[in-house]
């Protein structure tokens, strides 16, 4: 399934920041959601500045135009801002997207977890992020980190436990 | 030396400084005195010139002499000895004043007011009060020479003024009565005018400087100004009215200080033109009647139509100069209207689709 991309994108002026502060909110809202959405397609959890400078996102081949870098840096701030985006490192070189929240996506575990029954069963973190059963949800293929992110969010909610198994972590549901 | 008399370093009162001159040495008799510094002349005296030495003979001193540097001396002569030459002159000043014996022609009997018992001709001062008193009356003088030497000037002035009064009831006559005198010699008599620094244009000197110079400027540039306007759509560039303006004056050429200041009156005068500064500090004159919306709402259409457009293709669609076409277009982007595309191809205006 190839990606979408909005009206924006094949609008010059979207890769120019704006001056004007309202139109530069819109421009950058617009930004955050692009983003996102290119991160959940190609399912990507963690981002390395130098490298997305060329990912096609921010450089628009067809209309020639490519966002600056203190342009993305811009867009970064704005999502860490809203809660998607979190700096590995001090550098800012590294960031974690999280275009779905650790609660969005500990909602999303729990409901299958319900939905077979598997409540008051003991998961490994393999098991499910890799596991066959899995393979048709969302979060199949959801980086470690992020899985137990999503975990604590339910541990949190009460609805779920860490544990350490002998060969690695697991997870037991309520 | 026994002639000498101590006396202060100024002018006694019938005194005159016949001659100063430095480096003079006093010889009483033979013997070096070690006084002197500058010397005036002051005793009678005959004398005789040798090389670098003046001697001075003396009459016996008058029995009521003042005290002196010295009480007696054996000596009735004195020799000056001139350090730093002068000696020429000073001897020729010397046998000069001899000669007229000034001395004795002064009125003793002078309008003094010194009481009877003190020496005929000679306020004889003492101490401090001498000294201020000397000063006071050298102050007066001084003053009384600048005075005289001003009342030229200020007479000067007030023909200069008379003139100007005339020169300018003429001009006036010439505006109402234009039929009595024929064209070729009203606009010579303007360019005497003109020469000569009044009449016509509004200068400094007319109306003084400051804020009433600048009110008639001003509405002198109300009147200048209506007519290239609107040729140029309603607004300039306030560069493009300082050349127009002093291209057109000639003389009397008005300084871009003088234009601003006058320019910011346009409003408090109720003249239909107006001064604006952008924000990029661009200032331009333009017309009251000018709608700046307007403008924006026409800029938009025309870069709607055109899908997008630069500065300079705007300048060029509108007829207007580089710089306020693109004033014209940020503002436009200010208000929200459009947005920009900044690449290494230039700057270009999109409407803001956003």
């Amino acid at each position: 399934m190839s990606f979408e991309w909005p009206w924006q994108y094949n609008f010059p002026p979207f890769f120019t920041l704006q001056p004007n502060v309202d139109t530069r909110q819109k421009q950058l809202a617009a930004w955050c959601s692009l983003v996102l959405s290119y991160c959940r397609h190609r399912k990507l959890y963690t981002v390395d500045v130098l490298e997305v400078q060329e990912s096609p996102v921010f450089n628009n081949k067809k209309i020639e135009r490519k966002l600056s870098v203190e342009a993305i840096q811009v867009v970064f701030e704005e999502l860490r801002k809203k809660g998607n985006l979190e700096w590995m490192d001090k550098n800012k070189t590294r960031c974690l997207i999280m275009w779905r929240r650790p609660e969005e996506w500990g909602k999303l575990i729990y409901q299958w977890v319900s939905k077979n029954g598997m409540v008051n069963s003991v998961f490994t973190l393999y098991e499910l992020s890799n596991g066959e059963d899995t393979e048709n949800e969302e979060f199949h293929g959801l980086e470690d980190w992020m899985l137990l992110r999503s975990l604590q969010a339910l541990h949190a909610e009460g609805k779920a436990e860490v544990i350490t198994l002998d060969d690695g972590k697991g997870v037991k549901f309520f | 030396m026994d002639r000498f008399m101590w006396t202060n370093g100024l002018l006694e009162m019938n005194e005159t400084l016949v001659i100063q001159q430095r480096g003079v040495r006093l010889y009483d008799g033979d013997e070096k005195v070690t006084f002197c510094g500058v010397f005036r002349q002051h005793a009678k005296s005959s004398g005789i010139g040798k090389s670098a030495k003046i001697v001075i003979h003396l009459h016996p001193a008058p029995a009521n002499k003042e005290p002196g540097p010295f009480q007696q001396s054996k000596f009735s002569y004195i020799k000056l000895s001139f350090k730093e030459h002068g000696q020429i002159e000073f001897y020729r000043r010397l046998m000069e004043e001899m000669t007229q014996k000034r001395w004795e022609n002064t009125p003793v009997s002078q309008p003094i007011s010194t009481t009877a018992g003190l020496k005929a001709g000679r306020t004889r001062a003492v101490g401090i009060v001498g000294i201020e008193r000397k000063l006071e009356e050298k102050r007066k003088e001084t003053d009384k020479n600048i005075s005289e030497a001003f009342e030229d000037l200020s007479k000067l002035m007030e023909k200069a003024k008379e003139m100007v009064e005339l020169s300018k009831s003429i001009a006036s006559k010439i505006k109402d009565k234009q039929g009595d005198i024929t064209e070729d010699e009203t606009i010579r008599f303007k360019s005497y005018l003109l020469s000569m620094g009044i009449a016509d244009p509004v200068t400094r000197e007319t109306h003084g400087s400051g804020t009433h110079y600048h009110m008639q400027l001003a509405r002198q540039l109300g009147d200048m100004l209506q007519a290239p306007l609107e040729e140029r759509g309603g607004m300039m560039a306030l560069t493009e009215v300082y050349c127009l303006v002093n291209r057109a004056r000639g003389m009397e050429l008005l300084s871009p200080e003088d234009l601003v200041n006058a320019c910011k009156m346009f409003e408090s005068l109720k003249l239909p033109l107006r001064l604006r500064v952008f924000d990029s500090g661009v200032m331009v004159v333009q017309l009251q009647s000018h709608n700046e919306e307007e403008m924006i709402a026409s800029a938009l259409d025309n870069v709607s139509e055109k899908g997008s457009l630069t500065a300079e293709e705007f300048a060029k669609l509108l007829g207007l100069s580089v710089l306020l076409a693109k004033e014209r277009l940020l503002l436009a982007e200010k208000m929200g209207h459009l947005c920009r595309d900044d690449s290494v191809e230039g700057l270009r205006f999109y409407p803001n689709l956003f």
